[in-house]
């Protein structure tokens, strides 16, 4: 695959820390988020939810609400199964017999905080007094929140009409691990490791504003949506709406990681009341409502691992079974199944791999796509079996991982499932790391420390963050879906005045969108990075969209950079044709620069862009009829990533376009008597190819690795055995603040991707090396006597380390 | 139990009189968004613990979901709309802010602000460890705080590393 790149060395704003161009707005608090927009006539909605895991409905008495001052309306479950159609679900049979609606189906909740009823009031107050005063009668069932127990044959089912809990199962066996066990000098073996729930947990809880136009049948939503087509996709299909009288718009979004990608589902509740009241309505959600239903990260057991490695520290391959806990529905997922073989081979040689996945129901909040989605936790396995090999067959850390890292020269790179692993330097990635950590000083610290009560431990983290995702893997999970590859659209256009107006597919939620599009498109226009013009937010109802738009997956500077460069190429050959016949050239012989265009080797003759958009947009006489008839200075590109379909039976092709990578390193310090965790030095080596802003990058960076520590040691979406969340707010859920968190110590490394359009790799998932990282430190610290198995280690968990938890499920089989 | 009843409250936001009808249980942000249009509150929880909300009660800092509206009748309350200089220009510590990549999707910022703003002007000693202390009723999901410590270091006349990827000359002027 070859294609044309530009040199980043010959671009003025490309690939420098520029100023970003939201921050005014967001600094003088003058942005536009979802709850912000002052809107006429506004009524408020609220839930009624679940306060059980799993109940029938027997009775619902609105009666007393309907006496709250201020109260217009509410929906009932009967009614929103006579009005809507479920929504639709990507597996197969038999989980796909799931119904799921924006209200408790069926009769049924399957989870504590599930809304029942959706009440509307002409005030916040009221909204919450009507809901409070809603009498929902229920009778509880048996209910399943261990993912272990749910695959049990007397487990309570969550769905009954999918007859077990298991939404979603396959068998992923590449390369062959049975002969790798039977003949490798060495097997590990490890009963059962978990990696636990969490959530990004946006800042901003989710706000939707519904409005429906009666005049023209069309429902208006505004909010965070992360992508729009399918979230309107989605609405369409609910609503039995066609999709062009829906239109999804975005403004200031506060944070989304993934969470937002499901906001489609309050959104149906909200339109149905606008519609039937008459009223716009919006819903703005609570942080305990957020944490009840607005998405986890998906819980995972890997259990029966087993690793086969040489006596030379050469790993050939592992194989486990994993139960992934997808909570009560099945809305992004069960596509988390399949996206984990996006980085099958995690960091390493791996040769053979087989991993029986199943995908199952609980009694608790659905998972969305949490940053680093389903990949995190596969990642998290493989390092921390490296890890725990290391450790039991006295291989050295560093060196071990140094030796089954991907090569340098080994890039472009064939994973054992056909993925391609563009570019990349891991073990100069963990030089640099270990640099930052002075890892020699920081083993003699470890030594010096004996005795004192303290105990000092150094961890390694070897992520991937793959982006541009092949939706064509949706296809592994049930072959009847009708995606394949990914493209992203872009519309750029020449203003009257000659300003440059961009409007990119991708939702903007913090990463700078505006900012790094105005590089791009000021660099290959040649004007200044002023001059150009970001529309903020999205608008569904512009071409700027393809159906699989948005943000997520870790894309934009590949799909959205590339549609934006495509369209803004267009732009400019018709800027070219217009200076053209004026200035009485041919148009090859146009170039653009200093918000010109001027003719190659004679810079007197020349236009500038103002001077381009007057004539073409006042005076389209004084061209030639072919250039006037042509040109209307608008370029509208997609940029599609070149994608194949692939090989459904043997689970094989590209499934990501890109691989950025994350090594981490840090030095942990453990108190003995408390367990407390401290972290001492952190740092972070991370390589995303170009750098389109350095600085942006850096920024990426920090978040994702703040939310990997904070997931590591603080956070925890625990359900106790009745089925209730522990964690309802930011009390019980601690996310890290400044106090909790070090000096971040940060590098780069640059390797260009040699399958995007300017080299750039997408990033800012992160992949979650803190929690290997971390996980690693601290089994360095408590030494062999003990195995971390869990990937969320509070101070109660680390006594426990210890004190020797866990030691007798690791087993050197030979 | 709830109660309706409502009372008038005048009350000085930003430097300007404004005067309205609350219902006791208004909550102070509640009103200064939706009554007001005032976007520098945000509401981030529903338990104190996120700092969106904070603002200047008397020259107090207060997380204004934890007050109702009627209390600061006759009060002043200064939002972080009220940090910019009047012709817009950013203050120094937005500037660093903006400067040190201190903000991403924007929405714990003027919490943010209002904290730092009142540390610097409380005159105690500026340090990582300080800086951090201060925030520590601030949760943001973005940033990692690093780059928010070290633009409040750098409001505060200390040098600090500029941004990665700046050119050496910009480094200097910041």
């Amino acid at each position: 695959m070859t294609i044309e790149q530009t040199r980043p060395d010959t671009r003025r704003f490309t690939g420098k820390a520029m100023p970003r161009k939201e921050d005014a707005r967001l600094l003088k608090a003058q942005g536009e988020f979802g709850d912000d927009t002052p809107v006429a006539n506004l009524a408020y909605m609220a839930f009624v939810r679940s306060p059980y895991a799993h109940a029938r409905i027997v009775d619902i008495d609105v009666s007393a609400a309907e006496k709250v001052d201020g109260y217009l309306g509410c929906l009932l479950p009967d009614e929103v199964a006579e009005l809507t159609d479920p929504y639709a679900e990507l597996q197969g049979p038999p989980g796909d017999a799931e119904v799921d609606r924006c209200l408790a189906a069926g009769g049924k909740v399957r989870f504590s905080g599930e809304p029942v009823v959706a009440v509307a009031a002409t005030s916040r107050e009221a909204a919450r007094d009507a809901a409070a005063a809603v009498v929902v009668d229920y009778e509880p069932l048996p209910h399943v929140v261990d993912t272990r127990k749910a695959v049990e044959p007397d487990a309570p089912l969550v769905h009954d009409q999918v007859g077990c809990n298991v939404a979603f199962e396959s068998t992923f066996d590449w390369g062959d691990i049975d002969f790798a066990l039977e003949n490798a000098d060495h097997v590990i073996e490890v009963d059962e490791l978990h990696f636990h729930r969490f959530s990004s947990t946006p800042l901003e809880c989710t706000a939707i504003t519904a409005e429906y136009d009666a005049g023209t049948d069309t429902f208006t939503f505004t909010g965070g949506f992360a992508t729009p087509q399918l979230a309107t996709l989605n609405l369409a299909g609910a609503l039995r709406h066609p999709t062009n009288k829906l239109r999804v718009l975005s403004k200031d979004i506060g944070g989304s990681f993934g969470i937002k990608l499901n906001t489609h589902i309050p959104a149906t509740a909200a339109a149905l009341l606008a519609r039937k009241l008459g009223r716009p309505i919006r819903w703005t959600e609570t942080r305990t409502e957020s944490h009840q239903m607005g998405g986890h990260g998906n819980e995972r057991w890997f259990r029966n691992v087993k690793m086969a490695l040489q006596s030379d520290g050469t790993v050939l391959g592992l194989s486990y079974e994993a139960l992934d806990d997808v909570g009560a529905y099945t809305r992004y997922e069960p596509l988390g199944a399949v996206i984990w073989t996006q980085v099958a081979n995690a960091c390493y040689q791996l040769k053979h791999l087989r991993v029986h996945y199943r995908s199952v129901y609980t009694n608790k909040c659905p998972t969305h796509p949490n940053r680093g989605y389903s990949r995190t936790q596969h990642l998290w396995l493989v390092e921390r079996m490296m890890d725990i090999a290391a450790h039991k067959l006295g291989f050295d850390p560093v060196e071990f991982r140094m030796k089954n890292y991907i090569q340098p020269d080994q890039y472009p790179y064939t994973t054992v499932n056909g993925c391609v692993y563009d570019s990349g330097n891991l073990p100069e990635s963990l030089r640099k790391a270990l640099e930052l950590i002075d890892y020699e000083e920081a083993r003699q610290l470890q030594r010096a420390a004996a005795g004192t009560g303290k105990r000092i431990g150094i961890g390694i983290g070897s992520t991937l963050d793959s982006g541009t995702n092949n939706f064509g893997q949706a296809r592994l999970l049930n072959p009847h879906l009708p995606f394949g590859g990914n493209s992203e659209a872009a519309l750029v256009r020449l203003g009257i005045d000659g300003a440059v107006y961009a409007t990119t597919g991708a939702v903007a939620f913090g990463q700078g969108h505006e900012t790094t599009i105005s590089q791009v498109v000021a660099d290959e226009l040649g004007v200044s990075y002023d001059d150009v013009h970001v529309q903020r937010g999205s608008d569904s109802g512009l071409s700027a969209q393809m159906g699989l738009s948005g943000s997520y997956a870790s894309q934009f500077a590949v799909t959205g950079i590339g549609a934006m460069l495509n369209a803004t190429r267009k732009l400019a050959a018709e800027i070219k044709q217009v200076a053209a016949a004026v200035l009485g050239v041919k148009p090859e012989e146009i170039e653009l620069a200093d918000g010109k265009a001027r003719v190659v080797g004679d810079a007197e003759k020349a236009l500038p862009l103002s001077d381009v958009a007057g004539i073409v947009h006042f005076s389209p006489a004084s061209l030639p009829r072919e250039v006037a008839e042509n040109v209307g200075l608008v370029g509208r590109a997609v940029y599609s990533a070149p994608f194949d379909l692939p090989d459904l039976e043997r689970k094989y092709g590209n499934l990501t376009l890109t691989y950025a990578t994350q090594i981490h390193a840090c030095v942990v310090e453990i108190d003995e008597e408390t367990g407390q965790t401290t972290l001492l030095r952190y740092a972070m080596v991370d390589d995303c190819g170009t750098p389109i802003n350095p600085m942006v990058i850096e920024g990426q960076v920090h978040g994702a690795t703040a939310h990997g520590i904070s997931a590591a040691l603080f956070e925890d979406m625990a359900y106790d055995e009745n089925g209730q969340l522990r964690a309802g707010n930011f009390y019980d859920y601690h996310a890290a603040t400044a106090f909790d968190l070090p000096s971040f110590r940060y590098a780069n490394v640059v390797s260009p991707s040699p399958f995007t359009p300017i080299g750039a790799k997408g990033m800012g998932e992160g992949g979650g090396a803190p929690l290997q990282a971390i996980s690693a430190a601290i089994q360095d610290a408590v030494g062999d006597s003990a195995a971390v198995l869990d990937s969320f280690n509070p101070p109660e968990r680390v006594l426990r380390l210890l004190r020797g938890l866990n030691a007798e499920k690791v087993k050197v089989i030979r | 139990m709830t109660t309706n009843d409502t009372r008038e409250i005048t009350v000085t936001v930003d430097g300007r009189r404004e005067t309205g009808v609350v219902s006791d249980r208004t909550l102070l942000v509640h009103w200064l968004r939706d009554a007001l249009d005032k976007r520098g509150p945000k509401i981030g929880c529903d338990t104190g613990n996120c700092g969106a909300c904070t603002v200047r009660w008397n020259g107090t800092l207060v997380k204004s979901c934890m007050v109702l509206a009627v209390q600061v009748d006759g009060d002043e309350i200064e939002t972080a709309a009220s940090l910019a200089e009047e012709d817009g220009t950013l203050s120094r510590l937005q500037q660093c802010f903006a400067d040190h990549h201190a903000l991403q999707c924007g929405y714990c910022t003027s919490g943010m602000l209002m904290t730092a703003a009142d540390l610097l002007a409380s005159g105690e000693e500026i340090t990582e460890h300080s800086v951090r202390r201060a925030l520590k009723g601030h949760v943001c999901r973005c940033t990692g705080y690093h780059n928010i410590v070290k633009a409040i270091r750098a409001a505060a006349g200390q040098e600090v590393p500029p941004p990665h990827g700046s050119e050496p000359r910009e480094a200097e002027v910041r």
